[in-house]
């Protein structure tokens, strides 16, 4: 039996990966932060006193959490369209991973707003703090900053998970993956090399995040 | 043309719901199984070992599943072995889980004071003594909330295997919404069962997690 290995015919497409890995950061950055951001926005929901909110965030957060991210692409770029909304792969992709990040780091927050002392909540009433401003200025920055490093892994696996988008025809990693197996049937190659792109890509997000964001966020010693 | 019903959907999703049901039960078996033996790997302080096991679990972590998935259905054909996209759904998700469930262990190992292994120590108890007596039945306790979460990640993970064609829920969906022209449903079903599938297991790890979260 013999093995031969050609990288070189991968590699000798490295445009084609190029474009890919600039498409894979892209859509994480802002499904990223339009991901956040919802989450903060959920959990905002789940901590209010008025049933129909709260309900709504749950179930929200539970449907997302008990399917996998593959069927909700599916659902959103093969099954909304007979509703009318037709999206680009782009797009529906975009969507789909600001939607997954969202319920998770929603029930992350959720964590870390459990975590903050009562005490705080009542400094900031006998401040006549509106319940908004209370969240925004004193519960999300400690809830951000107890729960940071759970966040940057829901980051990291969104983006990993991302790789599915090429199913749908978005021209992601993945997808330069397998068109380049498709043009010179180097496939075990052309998915190796990707993945060390994934494998770099999560290694530099991760650092990323943890330092540099995490300084620029909690402006302090931390990370 | 022919008409299909709710019902013919729903009967031909549950048909091949078995096989999500099937394949996440080997899945997380063999992952457990691997796991374990990582674990062990991982206990004997060897650093050789411990070495493999970290990069073993940071590579299993920090790429997608897909990539598993097809670096292994590609991979075994290069070998020469046989390949179907069952076995190779089978090994890349049994490897993939065992990398998880090894780090979520190892945590639960971790999270035992030191006090604990030093009493078993001065009570000249060896290694697996220790384990049996000491370390294990306090380590698994905290282990049961984590690992039964663990379980619907693997349930939603068999889903990718749909993409090397393995005949499961995902893939049965898909093929369904081309016959019918109703990818709507047919999604909105599949998404429904899966919710049927891991709702009750993430709601009763919820629960162990509150019986077990005793005040420390």
């Amino acid at each position: 039996m013999n093995v031969q290995l050609d990288l070189g015919a991968v590699l000798a497409e490295w445009p084609l990966l190029v474009k890919g890995i600039f498409l894979t950061t892209f859509m994480i950055v802002v499904s990223g932060l339009l991901g956040i951001v919802l989450g903060c926005v959920l959990a905002w929901m789940n901590t209010q006193s008025r049933k129909f909110q709260m309900v709504i965030a749950s179930v929200y957060i539970e449907v997302i959490r008990n399917t996998p991210f593959i069927v909700q692409l599916f659902f959103i770029f093969f099954g909304l369209p007979s509703l009318g909304v037709k999206l680009s792969p782009l797009a529906a992709s975009m969507l789909a991973m600001t939607i997954n990040l969202s319920a998770y780091s929603a029930e992350i927050l959720r964590a870390g707003i459990e975590s903050i002392p009562k005490g705080q909540l009542q400094a900031a009433k006998s401040l006549a703090l509106q319940p908004l401003q209370t969240y925004t200025n004193i519960v999300l920055p400690q809830a951000f900053k107890n729960t940071w490093p759970a966040l940057v892994s829901q980051i990291v696996i969104v983006m990993l998970g991302s790789s599915v988008c090429a199913q749908i025809s978005t021209e992601e990693l993945s997808y330069a993956a397998n068109l380049i197996q498709s043009r010179n049937f180097r496939a075990f190659e052309a998915f190796f090399v990707a993945t060390l792109a994934y494998l770099g890509l999560s290694l530099i997000l991760r650092t990323f995040l943890d330092k540099a964001i995490a300084r620029l966020i909690f402006k302090s010693t931390h990370g | 043309m022919v008409e299909f019903s709710l019902w013919d959907i729903l009967r031909n999703l549950l048909l091949a719901a078995r096989w999500t049901i099937l394949l996440s039960l080997i899945a997380f078996a063999g992952g457990a199984l691997v796991g374990s033996m990582l674990l062990l790997a991982r206990l004997t302080k060897r650093l050789s070992l411990e070495w493999f096991c970290t990069i073993y679990v940071k590579l299993f972590q920090g790429t997608p599943l897909l990539m598993q998935l097809f670096l292994i259905y590609f991979g075994m054909a290069l070998l020469g072995i046989e390949t179907t996209p069952w076995s190779a759904a089978v090994i890349a998700l049994t490897l993939y889980s065992s990398a998880f469930l090894s780090e979520i262990w190892r945590g639960c190992i971790q999270s035992i004071p030191k006090g604990q292994w030093q009493a078993a120590d001065s009570l000249a108890l060896g290694f697996f003594d220790q384990m049996r007596y000491v370390i294990g039945p306090q380590a698994i306790k905290i282990s049961i909330a984590p690992t039964v979460g663990f379980m619907v990640q693997a349930v939603k993970a068999t889903a990718l295997a749909s993409v090397i064609g393995f005949i499961e829920l995902t893939k049965a969906g898909t093929m369904i919404s081309n016959a019918t022209f109703k990818p709507f449903v047919v999604f909105a079903c599949v998404g429904a069962l899966y919710f049927s599938l891991c709702y009750p297991i993430s709601w009763y790890s919820k629960r162990l997690e509150l019986k077990y979260s005793v005040k420390h």
